[in-house]
């Protein structure tokens, strides 16, 4: 009814107005900033043209992968294993995987520091044991683990949700016509996963295209895209440099997740 | 058997990950409570790094606090209407204002801050107040909410609990008090539980819109990582883990069957 | 209670914003203290009209629905004092059966001595008293149905408004609860309005009952018009069992496919006749018989056993026996149907 409709909108008015006034015109403005420098609009087109963006770019887009891949195997195995067993000691185990969850990209950093850094538990085993010291923090190889430590847990709880709704009549059908644990594994699981493998994928991707606490807290000097435009944007005040290349980012990252919600959701479809 | 053997396997791997995950917490809180973590435990335990972090960077500790505390007032102000109307509007534009305003999350807080800047950083008095990285964190936080409060109600029968409620003559306010809010409790509270911890620990946008005045707790962290010592960033740490780890065994233990679906859910974004 | 309420409709119609018609212009005038039931399949309109008699829905515009003689048409339900019923019972799993059934009562800012006395009168009624404390999650279907009735009736409302109500129960409780519904209903003298797609429930509790089809009202009648005199083709299959036999009628033996029916009374145009089971009995043998068919399937009910027999018709004949005799597959019976039962559409 009328009346309703009037309400609802009044209702919805307080979070339209915060959003529009500090996030949409926001970016609308980063984006025209985007285009105001030296080089103009082409300031767009620079993460492809420039040579140094460019090479960020490849460099931020492997680690993502790199990341993306490493995450989905480790949490698939371990998220599939508990909630499929449940022994004494599951729930602590879980408990502990999850607990990072809350951990800022700063801490994280730290976190790797404390592995992999130059006072780190590597660095000592590895010293004790070669007589060599094995330090590798401050690199992409620190980024890297800072990432799948990021995104592990969340990982983990969405492979683990997914995998409490596989059927597991599908797994015994299967069984039942004589598939063994192997083929069960790839022909009932992996397909059931599937859609929670591409979202969550999509995740772990986006934030490590987007993330900037553990590359600030490892070293300024990884040559990772967020850390070019904090660099263009504070040293170098080219602020027109940095919100193109900011918005660029968050296009793209924006780009990756509505692509794989849409893959992930024709894939529900199919199955379902 | 086999299936033990694989059984063994899987568990060693999970316990391996654990180990990831957990010893550089534990090495990080022995750390800071060491009198030299070159040398080691032998060194002595100490509070003296706990101290010094208090006395250095007491008023991040506060202002973190004090921001995500305002924070949840405003998602929980702004963020349950909103999702009441997406519960009882399930229609594409619903679903698209939805879409909107998880845009936030997805777009690197970096990009947010840097946009946020350019419009309103001229406005020198909100530029340094710490209103200035209120308005990023609710952005950033907003959608958590929503979503937590909007599982709950999409999960009820809202729409007949309400017409029940007004044929018995309870009109808007009414029903909003008695029906709506008390069934989502659940939701708004894994909402707040959410909101808060996410607030405590946001850095990628507080590092562009916080002054010299305006220093959160992650701010101090990053400080302090890279100008001091091992022992006091790991003090420093320690504090953190003590203000967030009561915030995440709440948020586990009633809201954990929520809260896994809610990643799942935040992940199809 | 107060005065029963007389509902009239006029003109209602309505059409959702998507463009399907759910109700076409609907004119009904409903009696004080009357039950009426609304009965038909679902997309019937059926529960569109209840929502725009409770005040859920508005009419399209031109409709008005009056209470007592006064426009209500824009009033939205909370205003309305109507009690409903509804389906999934609504019941607020935020609050014990004691507050749900105060909750109308707590809205009207009645006293706390009086809500207290009113719900124990309420608890009583239903006879649930035992539940007071309960939370809703902790009751059976039939004991959330009777607590969303005294829920409704408590607050005195000017009519009882029923969607569907016995719908989600199994088939024993189903038959309980409307027995008690029936009687609650006498026993108020309220206005009902009751809405269902069983027509055995329509037929037990109505005083009238409004068949509706594809958003139009197919027949207002009595339990006993609708079942009897059917006014459409439709009605009759939708209202208990209907035989059809095709066929003709010459010097007052109607001929089908099954043989010869004589019938002194038969209109000379009739081409197909329509009756109930009752209507039809198993002859003692079939070689006496002028009408014949063959067993197609015989179910043993207990008092009687249900034939279904072909006649070389679309549909064979449901005939009902209570003869304490086998039926094979296949044997050939003997029928006779009574003309006093037989309709003609």
């Amino acid at each position: 009814m009328r009346r309703e409709t009037q309400r609802l909108i009044l209702l919805l008015l307080p979070a339209g107005i915060f959003f529009t006034g500090f996030f949409l015109i926001p970016m609308a403005d980063l984006f025209m900033i985007g285009g105001s420098g030296k080089t103009g609009w082409a300031a767009y087109a620079a993460i492809l043209t420039d040579r140094n963006y460019f090479n960020s770019l490849i460099s931020t887009l492997a680690v993502a992968a790199a990341t993306t891949v490493a995450t989905l195997i480790i949490s698939g195995i371990s998220g599939v294993f508990l909630q499929r067993h449940k022994f004494p000691g599951n729930a602590a185990l879980v408990a502990m995987l999850t607990f990072p969850l809350a951990f800022p990209g700063v801490v994280i950093g730290f976190m790797v520091i404390m592995l992999a850094g130059r006072q780190g538990l590597i660095g000592q085993i590895t010293q004790a044991v070669t007589g060599e010291k094995v330090v590798f923090a401050y690199s992409m190889a620190g980024l890297f683990m800072g990432y799948v430590y990021f995104s592990v847990p969340r990982t983990i709880l969405t492979v683990m949700a997914a995998a409490e709704k596989l059927d597991p009549k599908l797994e015994e059908a299967a069984r039942s016509l004589g598939a063994s644990p192997l083929r069960v594994v790839r022909d009932v699981i992996i397909p059931g996963l599937k859609p929670a493998f591409i979202s969550a994928g999509a995740i772990c991707f986006a934030t490590a295209v987007g993330a900037f606490g553990t590359a600030f807290t490892l070293a300024t000097r990884i040559n990772v895209l967020p850390m070019v435009i904090y660099t263009e944007f504070t040293l170098s005040a080219n602020i027109a440099m940095a919100a193109a290349l900011s918005f660029v980012l968050g296009a793209v990252t924006w780009i990756v997740l509505a692509l794989a919600r849409t893959a992930a959701g024709s894939t529900v479809a199919a199955a379902g | 058997m086999k299936n033990r053997w694989l059984f063994t396997l899987q568990l060693g791997f999970t316990l391996i990950v654990c180990a990831f995950l957990i010893v550089p917490v534990i090495l990080s809180i022995l750390a800071g409570l060491t009198v030299n973590y070159l040398v080691g435990l032998e060194s002595g335990l100490t509070l003296r790094w706990v101290f010094e972090v208090w006395d250095g960077y007491r008023d991040t500790i506060f202002l973190s606090i004090g921001l995500s505390l305002a924070c949840l007032a405003v998602t929980l102000v702004i963020g349950i209407p909103t999702a009441y109307v997406l519960a009882k509007r399930q229609t594409a534009l619903g679903r698209v204002i939805e879409e909107m305003l998880v845009m936030p999350v997805a777009v690197p807080g970096l990009a947010t801050a840097l946009a946020l800047i350019v419009t309103y950083g001229s406005l020198s008095g909100f530029r340094t107040s710490w209103a200035f990285i209120l308005v990023g964190h609710v952005l950033f936080t907003l959608p958590f909410m929503v979503r937590s409060v909007l599982a709950v109600l999409s999960a009820i029968d809202l729409k007949t609990l309400e017409e029940g409620a007004a044929s018995l003559g309870a009109g808007f306010i009414d029903r909003f008090r008695h029906i709506v809010l008390p069934n989502c409790r659940a939701g708004i509270l894994a909402g707040s539980l959410m909101v808060v911890t996410l607030s405590m620990g946001e850095f990628n946008m507080t590092w562009l819109l916080h002054t010299p005045f305006t220093k959160t707790l992650p701010v101090g962290l990053a400080d302090a990582y890279a100008s001091l010592r091992l022992e006091i960033g790991s003090a420093y740490t320690l504090v953190f883990f003590l203000m967030i780890v009561p915030l995440l065994l709440a948020l586990q233990a009633f809201a954990q069957p929520r809260l896994k679906k809610f990643v799942a859910e935040d992940d199809a974004t | 209670m107060n005065k029963p309420l007389s509902i009239t409709l006029e003109n209602c119609a309505k059409t959702f914003t998507d463009g399907t018609r759910a109700l076409e212009p609907l004119n009904l005038s409903i009696r004080e203290g009357e039950t009426i039931v609304f009965l038909g399949p679902s997309g019937c309109g059926k529960t569109t009209t209840l929502r725009i008699i409770a005040g859920l829905e508005e009419p399209d515009a031109g409709g008005k629905v009056l209470f007592d003689g006064e426009d209500v048409t824009t009033l939205p339900i909370e205003k309305r004092n109507v009690g409903m019923v509804f389906q999934s019972y609504a019941l607020f799993p935020n609050m014990s059966v004691a507050e749900n059934i105060g909750y109308g009562l707590k809205i009207r800012r009645e006293s706390q001595a009086a809500l207290r006395t009113r719900v124990s009168e309420m608890l009583g009624m239903m006879r649930i008293e035992a539940l007071a404390d309960r939370r809703i999650d902790q009751l059976s279907g039939g004991q959330r149905q009777r607590v969303a009735l005294a829920r409704a009736l408590a607050v005195r409302p000017r009519a009882l408004l029923l969607d569907e109500p016995l719908t989600a129960l199994d088939a024993k409780l189903r038959d309980t609860l409307r027995l008690e519904i029936d009687t609650l209903l006498r026993r108020l003298n309220i206005t009902a309005i009751y809405v269902t797609h069983d027509q055995s429930e329509a037929m037990a509790l109505g005083d009238r009952i409004v068949v509706m089809e594809h958003g139009r009202v197919a027949q207002i009648g009595s339990p006993r018009d609708i079942y009897q005199k059917p006014a459409t083709r439709f009605v009759a299959d939708f209202i208990g069992t209907m035989n059809r036999l095709n066929g003709a009628v010459r010097n007052g033996v109607f001929t089908c496919r099954a043989g010869d029916m004589p019938w002194a009374t038969a209109p000379a145009d009739a081409s197909e006749i329509l009756f109930r089971p009752e209507d039809i009995q198993v002859t003692e043998s079939a070689e006496g018989s002028t009408l014949r068919g063959t067993v197609a399937a015989a179910f043993y009910l207990g008092d009687r056993t249900r034939l279904f027999v072909e006649v070389g018709e679309k549909q064979p004949l449901v005939v009902e026996s209570a003869a304490r005799r086998d039926f094979s597959h296949g044997e050939t019976v003997g029928l006779a149907i009574d003309p006093r039962g037989v309709l003609i559409l």
